[in-house]
């Protein structure tokens, strides 16, 4: 069993994806259980394949028991264990609080969430470039039929610019992996390692164009500065559910950009190593910078989560262009933190938008709400978290990213993410002001609001507090990843052994 | 074979990237068809083109590399039905806004004109 379960997370929600998937019209309570099941059983998973990957041990499976290079394998090793517990815990939320009625509003919504869900699973664990294609196309596939999810024209339109992009973004996916495949004659991630070691110095300009092409793609995915267009108006006009589960998105792409750059272009690659470190570096100050001007202009409150998350993006990549492990480490813990805490934030928009009727999110005056002093905790506690304020989690993934610039880093860093920072904090206060305090007279509007997003929100918004109580924990894990990624040797013996010793 | 494989390529991703810039969902999915055609046949070209090259038997006669093949087919899957499902978005965009723009304005006259 233990040797399957490397599979089980893209298994296990293709399974529930097609059984759901059985009955097209309607939402039945049967099928709201069976997705809540399904990612249930796949946060046990997550947390069973952290157990398993904390030992530092690299796994693999062999699909079809083919061995790697040959075959399609999946790699587990901390970093891939970690994401596919955050994107599970990150499901959870949403699925349950979509079970209160946002599933109705379309057909299929549990169906292709699973199937999603299997897309970024795979993404996560994936240890061959062209498979890691195949499972953006299928996270992608699902996430346009989702994004679209209950129709409307601001939804076709932004979706209509997602899926156009994405689309190109694709065909730059092929031919970067194209271009490497040519260059090593190679796609398994570990065997390219080590094939760029002896490479034919004739090539290397080759494998620098497709490396920087691949750069686009996963910047495309991650939403960097001249790459994140299509975010804001994506994430603000989707389904609650979905614009929280889309949190993970970006993040995928980060995931793709640290992984592809540490393991494939790591310093053993000569002078192809880190061919993306300047790049990233400077963009990603950009990105804090233009993501804070956003998050100051946005007069919705959807589209100011949606420039939030931007901002953390750009601390994202902050702390990969800095490509040290304690950087690494920071922005791991940040990760956790942000994409919970986005996510519950999306969540409680809708609530609120709910209870404001013709007002929605926009940020006027609007009617009082039912509840309203609850909600107001948890938007006070979720602005704290993901301003960086101190005693929230926020606080301390910012500053571990702040401590990890060296003396020449710390004059751009320092200053941008701090007054980023302030830029949230700003605006944050002055939503929130307006949502709740400046309310006008009248009786608060009947919405109630059901269990089951009280469930969503406060699971996902109470992993900030958490995430300091067990801070302790958290950053050993972390710490151990940067570690682990910072020395692909460890991860290219795992699969290569005859390799792993002249590497 | 190679400068006209290459020169066929390369005028089709052009064609694509022009198509992809225009302000009209039509044009757009015609230039992502054409893109993905380009990309399709340079995946397919990625190993070396070989002529008379035999499927793998033996590992050791001339004999044409199978992975590409198999990748151009995985990619031509999947950018058939992402093309479909473009067509499909575009329709729809067209009836929900009233036009086929693809940020769905209805731009004033003089400006069609020279489109």
């Amino acid at each position: 069993m233990s040797q399957h379960l490397i599979i089980l997370p893209i298994l296990l929600p293709l399974i529930a994806g097609i059984i759901l998937l059985r009955t097209r019209m309607g939402v039945s309570h049967q099928q709201r259980l069976i997705g809540s099941l399904a990612t249930l059983a796949l946060v046990v998973t997550g947390v069973a394949l952290v157990v398993q990957a904390s030992s530092g041990e690299v796994t693999y499976y062999a699909l079809g028991d083919w061995r790697p290079p040959f075959g399609i394998v999946l790699v587990l090793d901390r970093l891939s264990a970690l994401m596919v517990l955050l994107t599970a815990v990150l499901a959870l939320g949403c699925v349950v609080f979509a079970c209160a009625g946002d599933d109705e509003q379309g057909s299929n919504f549990h169906g292709l969430f699973q199937l999603q869900l299997m897309g970024i699973n795979g993404a996560f664990l994936t240890g061959d470039l062209f498979n890691l294609f195949v499972f953006f196309e299928v996270l992608l596939l699902a996430s346009y039929a989702l994004l679209m999810h209950g129709g409307g024209k601001g939804r076709i339109q932004a979706g209509l610019h997602y899926v156009v992009l994405n689309l190109a973004g694709s065909s730059l996916f092929l031919i970067a992996v194209g271009v490497l495949y040519g260059a090593t004659g190679t796609l398994n991630m570990a065997d390219m390692a080590v094939r760029l070691g002896e490479l034919d110095p004739e090539r290397s300009g080759l494998v620098r164009a497709g490396a920087l092409l691949l750069l686009v793609v996963f910047g495309l995915k991650a939403a960097i500065l001249p790459l994140y267009f299509w975010l804001p108006r994506a994430y603000a006009t989707a389904p609650a559910p979905v614009a929280a589960l889309f949190a993970i998105m970006t993040k995928v792409g980060i995931y793709a950009i640290l992984r592809v750059y540490h393991l494939v272009f790591g310093d053993h690659a000569g002078n192809l190593a880190a061919p993306d470190q300047d790049w990233i570096w400077w963009l990603s100050l950009a990105t804090l910078v233009v993501a804070a001007i956003g998050v100051l202009a946005a007069r919705d409150l959807r589209l100011l989560i949606a420039y939030l998350v931007l901002v953390s993006v750009g601390t994202l990549l902050a702390g990969i262009g800095m490509r040290t492990p304690d950087a690494t480490h920071a922005l791991l813990y940040y990760m956790v933190h942000t994409t919970l805490v986005t996510g519950g934030l999306f969540l409680l928009a809708e609530l609120i938008g709910l209870q404001r009727g013709k007002a929605n999110t926009r940020l006027v005056k609007g009617r009082p709400m039912h509840r309203g002093n609850l909600l107001a905790g948890l938007f006070l506690l979720g602005a704290i978290a993901v301003a960086g304020l101190p005693p929230l989690s926020g606080a301390i993934g910012k500053a571990l990213i702040l401590q990890a610039a060296n003396a020449a880093q710390q004059p751009w860093l320092w200053p941008i993410l701090l007054l980023s920072g302030l830029c949230a904090l700003i605006a944050l206060s002055r939503a929130g002001s307006t949502l709740f305090w400046r309310s006008q007279e009248g009786n608060p509007s009947d919405a109630r609001i059901a269990p089951c997003q009280w469930f969503g929100v406060t699971w996902l918004l109470a992993a900030s507090p958490l995430l300091v109580v067990f801070a302790a924990p958290l950053s050993d894990y972390t710490l151990a990843t940067a570690e682990q990624l910072a020395t692909p040797e460890l991860h290219i013996h795992a699969l290569l052994p005859e390799n792993g010793g002249e590497s | 074979m190679e400068s006209l494989y290459a020169v066929t390529t390369g005028s089709m991703s052009a064609c694509g990237l022009f198509l992809i810039l225009r302000g009209r969902t039509f044009p757009v999915v015609v230039g992502l068809t054409l893109l993905s055609y380009a990309v399709n046949l340079f995946l397919f070209s990625m190993g070396g083109l070989t002529t008379d090259g035999a499927a793998i038997l033996d590992g050791f006669a001339n004999y044409a590399d199978p992975l590409p093949q198999a990748l151009v087919l995985t990619a031509i899957v999947i950018g058939f039905a992402m093309t479909a499902f473009v067509v499909i978005l575009a329709m729809r965009a067209r009836g929900d806004m009233g036009n086929d723009h693809v940020d769905g304005r209805q731009l004033d006259d003089g400006r069609e004109e020279r489109r």
